[in-house]
């Protein structure tokens, strides 16, 4: 399995906390964008009940909530929840320290990118699937290399963006602390990381993806506990509609990821002006 | 006066001496001479500008002054000791306000006295400059929210509350539209009339210079040196159709090599 990481990393366009209050007044308004899902599960329903496709192949939703049933009720789902979340979480902020930390080194300082900018573009320009075999050798197949696999793939978004965004600063800001003698201690943190942190952002919610691609990636590898694992198993038994499952709960988990990173956005962005669309 | 620092009693205003200076910079390798031997000496509270060609450095003489860069010769002394360093004591305005998006109106001016760390004392002098621009209740707006005139009201107001002694000015209202312009430069006399600064104002507006200023300054094509100084010896308030600056403008003009009948 190999995936386009490049094209999920680069930030082309940033997006935007939601408009608070557009289309207020009406009460259904915050559930008009799950509208189009609504209509493909409709779509799906009414597929599976038309037994043009086995439910082998196509599990219908009922299908789908009968099996998060039954691996609730024995205890296997919250189970592997606990375990997913506790690598991702692991990884996630290990990837994160470290690549924030990489990013504001290289951003401050020449000798930083100097240092750090290099390699950090070589492991960019690898997919960090492939660095599963090497892992594997490294670190075994526990969950150190589970751990550090969502690490370096968390890393890599996180640091291109926060090196990115304090070199975008523009410079006459800069300038404007030094006019009034703001001590370089804060003009790194109250000019260049405030004005990298839309960017920053940005980077976030790109790692936060990598690192639910790079669970999975690492869970099918020697797994004992984790949604991968059931995942694994679901596929060698042909539970299909645990398999199905699995899909929804990843996709969940990566919405609320969005949802939360949205909330922060529109917190910490709040001083931003930018296009709403028509 | 409400804006005055009760910490140290200081002088309103500061001579400038601008002796022998010469600046270049390095461009793809090769050297760019800007500036060739200026000769300046501005008077404590004097209000001068500075006109000339496009290109010609009248930016780099101000980040001089500013002391955001030190000349390749030549020296430029406030009240007498060298500047080698940036110092509230001498604000350069930029031709954008360049504010920081991120920060409200009333936190873009506390810049100054927050970095120096007399803000938890000073706090009044904040909402002192901001009704001094007429921009008190904008204090918590961000910029973004911000006409191109108010924000650059709220520009000065974050220069004024450091007490500056020395305002440098880089074509502040280069970008404003020419009604809010004139509101600006009447807005930015009274100031300096109330607070008493020694100002050094860039101006590409032959008429906003002879309206504001005591001595106008016009600066040669790169590398610039001094082609005419002349002296505006007539009081505020004044009329920008006073037969006597319409005579100058036109002299002025001249020393720009532009016709002035057209
Ligand atoms: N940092 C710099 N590096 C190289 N050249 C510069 C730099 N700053 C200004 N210059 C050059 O110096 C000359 C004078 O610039 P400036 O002082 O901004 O002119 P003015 O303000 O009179 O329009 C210009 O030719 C400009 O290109
Ligand atoms: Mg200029």
């Amino acid at each position: 399995m190999t995936i386009d990481v490049d094209a999920v990393l680069v930030a082309s366009s940033e997006r935007v906390p939601a408009p608070a209050g557009r289309a207020s007044g009406n009460l259904l308004a915050p559930f008009t964008p799950w509208l189009s899902t609504l209509a493909i599960l409709l779509l799906w329903t009414a597929v599976s009940a038309g037994g043009l496709i086995g439910p082998r192949a196509l599990p219908s939703p009922f299908d789908v909530l009968a099996a998060a049933w039954e691996l609730t009720a024995n205890g296997r789902l919250p189970a592997a929840l606990v375990a997913s979340l506790a690598r991702v979480l692991a990884g996630t902020a290990l990837g994160l320290v470290l690549g924030l930390g990489a990013g504001l080194l290289a951003g401050y300082y020449r000798v930083g990118e100097m240092v750090v900018d290099r390699p950090l573009q070589m492991l960019r320009a690898v997919p960090f699937n492939a660095l599963v075999p090497l892992f594997i050798v490294a670190f075994g197949i526990g969950e150190l290399m589970k751990v550090s696999l969502i690490a370096v793939g968390v890393l890599v978004p996180i640091y291109l963006n926060t090196f990115a965004g304090v070199r975008n600063v523009d410079s006459k800001l800069v300038e404007v602390g030094l006019v009034y003698r703001v001590p370089q201690r804060l003009i790194a943190s109250k000019i260049l990381f405030l004005g990298a942190l839309p960017s920053i952002l940005t980077g976030l919610r790109f790692s936060l993806a990598i690192a639910w691609i790079a669970l999975v990636t690492s869970e099918t590898v020697n797994t004992n506990a984790g949604v991968g694992y059931i995942l694994a198993q679901a596929q060698r038994f042909v539970r299909t509609d645990q398999v199905f499952l699995c899909i929804v709960i990843y996709a969940l988990l990566g919405i609320l990821t969005d949802y939360l990173v949205r909330r922060l956005e529109g917190r910490l962005l709040a001083w931003r002006k930018s296009y709403d669309g028509r | 006066m409400a804006l005055a620092n009760e910490a140290v009693a200081r002088p309103r205003s500061v001579s400038l001496d601008v002796h022998a200076v010469s600046h270049a910079y390095d461009l793809e390798g090769r050297v760019l001479d800007v500036l060739d031997g200026i000769e300046l000496a501005v008077r404590p509270g004097e209000f001068v500008a500075l006109l000339g060609p496009s290109g010609s450095g009248k930016s780099t003489l101000l980040r001089l002054a500013a002391g955001l860069e030190r000349p390749r010769a030549g020296a430029l002394l406030e009240d007498g000791q060298p500047i080698t360093a940036p110092d509230p004591s001498r604000i350069l305005v930029f031709q954008d306000p360049t504010l920081f998006p991120w920060r409200t109106v009333w936190w873009n001016v506390a810049t100054g006295l927050e970095a120096r760390g007399l803000l938890a004392k000073h706090r009044h002098r904040v909402d002192d400059a901001l009704a001094l621009v007429k921009l008190e209740t904008f204090a918590n707006a961000y910029p973004h929210q911000l006409s191109g005139g108010m924000a650059q009201r709220v520009a000065i107001a974050r220069a004024l509350v450091n007490d500056p002694q020395l305002l440098l000015l880089d074509e502040p209202f280069g970008k404003l539209d020419s009604l809010t312009r004139l509101s600006m430069q009447n807005e930015l006399l009274s100031l300096w009339q109330k607070v008493g600064f020694t100002a050094l104002l860039v101006t590409h507006d032959v008429e906003e210079a002879l309206l504001l200023a005591n001595r106008v300054i016009v600066f040669s094509d790169r590398p610039a040196r001094i082609v005419a100084e002349i002296a505006v010896d007539k009081p505020h308030p004044r009329r920008r159709d006073d037969p006597e600056l319409v005579e100058l403008r036109r002299a002025v003009l001249a020393t720009l090599g532009i016709s002035a009948d057209v």
